[in-house]
């Protein structure tokens, strides 16, 4: 129908009004999702690019650098802002996670999905949500009340480590890879399964050859999604890391990460100083590295053949 | 090893993947509601929190999540839910008519859509961490407000905005078309018929998330810590006017919630009774995240009952 045509009525220009000001309305709401994105990159580059531009630190150096000496005055050389022993414990941690908590979360999907669909609808997929739910912090309390003690009674060691850490992290992370890994492997065509069994397979055949195969990006995805999750988690991995500032040498030994460093000194430190100015540095490092996973996800998403 | 003794092995295995998980929450939230379970009376539910001494309650923490919730939503709900109507409703279709419509028009809202669904994606995938340094960075040093609540509730908005966009996308979307048609059909402009028909059909499954959101947010720490503030002054709960500085309902004061007080009282308090308030704070928030669940599942339910008449 073309605009315009027919009686232009007191009730049809109310209406063309409504109807304008609904579109603009929802309109805006959705223009703020791009406003916020692009505040976000601003506002946190502008802060993080201050290190290399107002304290001239040389940006190699800032990510492949291990000397982390921020506060050393300006005749001794410093200040020294390396961050490569954050990146790393950052990336152990994260990896380690996804290491332990990857296959589970995918092993708990198959199972909903396959082999056991009501039953896993009633039971495990409430727990997965309430799993979702429960607050970092208190994985970080339980990390630090139960398994920072156990671990220092049995191994005796410190107990805050990267083992800590990373276990943490994968009960973590579990909810958001079963959830999306189940969701990829009921996206499959119902079609795959059936000509499967139709040719004779076992049940476990079908899964291993057919459908793990088939819905391989989308639980590629769910992996690193949640590896992305693991990487930007602060607090819980905080309270169980120990905090000292060196490249973990053994699954037992203490570390850091960029976002508990981010965490612990941000309120310490003054605004303007080159420590500070590192800390926002790192945060913008965080933000390049989730626009990675992003990009990372997308390319895995154009690999998707089946539907 | 024949093929059926390997599907034999494999669905143990399988099986056992899942008790796994099932185990690991029992463990957890049993552990939880056992040991912080004991403390909960209601002294320690409204008491101030003590800095020194032990025998310190969490009153005005667990005020202060509730009230930072209410605020957050807030601006959530009603963004979350227009940006979610824009994205299902109008973008990229609109009234579009290939006979008046120039190509550049459509290439341009195609290209719009996709900076908004990068918008959503990069929003969702942000580390809280950051949302909540953007939040010092804009709502408490740019703004001027200084640590508070409102700035707290921004910083939770734009860590909830993306969850809730994709809640409301999924909720307009199982909207049956039929309806949507037969109300274009008898004249109704298009956001008429959002407003009359859609909302209303969507309407349990808006509810039904925006509570889950809202459960997801309420143990949020990370992107508090420096925009709500880990302090809160005296509150005097006999004065609900909103512009003294006392006031709990003021949105101008810091405001520590129940999850940030549990982060620091482990990193800086000097109390005695860490373990006490820590376990007790923790099981509080599971009970709360428990209750959310479950209204949210059984409130869905009585909606979907009450206005589909089945």
């Amino acid at each position: 129908m073309r605009r315009g045509t027919g009686p232009m009525t007191a009730a049809r220009r109310r209406q063309l009004y409504r109807e304008y000001v609904g579109k603009s309305l929802t309109f805006v709401c959705a223009a703020t999702l791009i406003g916020i994105t692009a505040a976000i990159v601003v506002f946190i580059a502008m802060q993080g690019l201050s290190t290399f531009v107002v304290n001239h630190i040389d940006p190699w150096r800032f990510l492949f650098s291990t000397a982390w000496q921020p506060d050393l005055p300006h005749e001794e050389g410093g200040p020294l802002v390396g961050t490569l022993a954050f990146t790393i414990g950052s990336v152990s941690v994260s990896l380690l996670a996804v290491l332990i908590g990857g296959p589970l979360s995918v092993v708990a999907a198959v199972f909903m999905v396959e082999i056991a669909p009501a039953w896993g609808q009633r039971l495990l997929q409430p727990a997965i949500e309430i799993l979702a739910g429960i607050p970092s912090v208190v994985y970080g309390w339980i990390g630090l009340s139960v398994l920072v003690p156990f671990l220092r009674a049995r191994l005796h060691t410190l107990g805050f480590s990267l083992l800590a850490g990373c276990l943490v992290l994968a009960i973590m992370i579990i909810p958001t890879v079963v959830s999306l890994s189940a969701d990829s492997l009921r996206a499959l065509s119902r079609d795959l399964k059936e000509a499967a069994y139709a040719l004779g397979s076992t049940r476990w055949q079908t899964i291993s050859r057919v459908l793990l195969p088939a819905a391989g990006p989308g639980i590629l995805t769910a992996i690193v999604l949640g590896l992305a999750r693991a990487f930007g988690e602060a607090l819980a991995v905080q309270m169980v890391i120990g905090n000292t500032r060196s490249i973990p040498t053994s699954i037992l030994s203490p570390m850091t990460t960029l976002t508990s460093a981010i965490t612990m000194d941000m309120g310490y430190t003054i605004p303007g100083t080159p420590w500070n100015n590192a800390l926002w540095s790192m945060s913008l490092l965080l933000l390049l590295i989730t626009f990675g996973f992003i990009i990372l996800i997308r390319l895995i998403g154009r690999r998707r053949a089946y539907r | 090893m024949n093929a059926r003794l390997a599907d034999r092995l494999a669905t143990v295995f399988f099986w056992l993947g899942a008790v796994i998980i099932i185990l690991l929450l029992a463990a957890l939230v049993g552990y939880l509601l056992f040991q912080g379970g004991r403390w909960l009376d209601p002294g320690f539910i409204t008491r101030p929190p003590e800095n020194l001494k032990a025998g310190g309650g969490v009153g005005p923490q667990l005020f202060n999540s509730f009230y930072l919730l209410f605020l957050a939503m807030l601006f959530t709900i009603p963004l979350g839910v227009g940006a979610g109507i824009y994205l299902v409703e109008y973008a990229g279709k609109g009234d579009y008519n290939p006979a008046q419509d120039l190509p550049q028009g459509k290439k341009a809202t195609a290209f719009l859509l996709g900076v908004i669904n990068l918008s959503v994606e990069t929003l969702a995938s942000l580390p809280s961490i950051v949302v909540g340094l953007f939040g010092l960075l804009a709502f408490v040093v740019a703004t001027g407000w200084g640590y508070s609540l409102l700035a707290g509730a921004l910083a939770l908005t734009v860590l909830n905005l993306p969850v809730m966009v994709r809640i409301s996308q999924e909720a307009l979307q199982t909207v049956s078309g039929d309806l949507k048609e037969a109300s274009l059909a008898l004249g109704a402009s298009r956001w008429e018929t959002i407003w009359k028909i859609v909302l209303p059909a969507a309407f349990p499954g808006l509810v039904t998330g925006a509570i889950i959101t809202a459960g997801r947010v309420f143990g949020e720490a990370a992107a508090l810590l420096y925009t709500a503030g880990m302090s809160s002054p005296m509150l005097d709960f006999g004065d609900w006017n909103p512009l003294h500085p006392n006031s709990p309902l003021n949105p101008f004061r810091p405001a520590a919630t129940l999850a940030v007080h549990i982060w620091k009282i482990n990193s800086e308090a000097l109390i005695p009774d860490i373990r006490r308030v820590a376990d007790g704070s923790a099981a509080l928030l599971i009970i709360v995240v428990l209750v959310f669940n479950l209204l949210a599942r059984w409130f869905g339910r009585y909606l979907y009952r009450r206005m589909t008449a089945s």
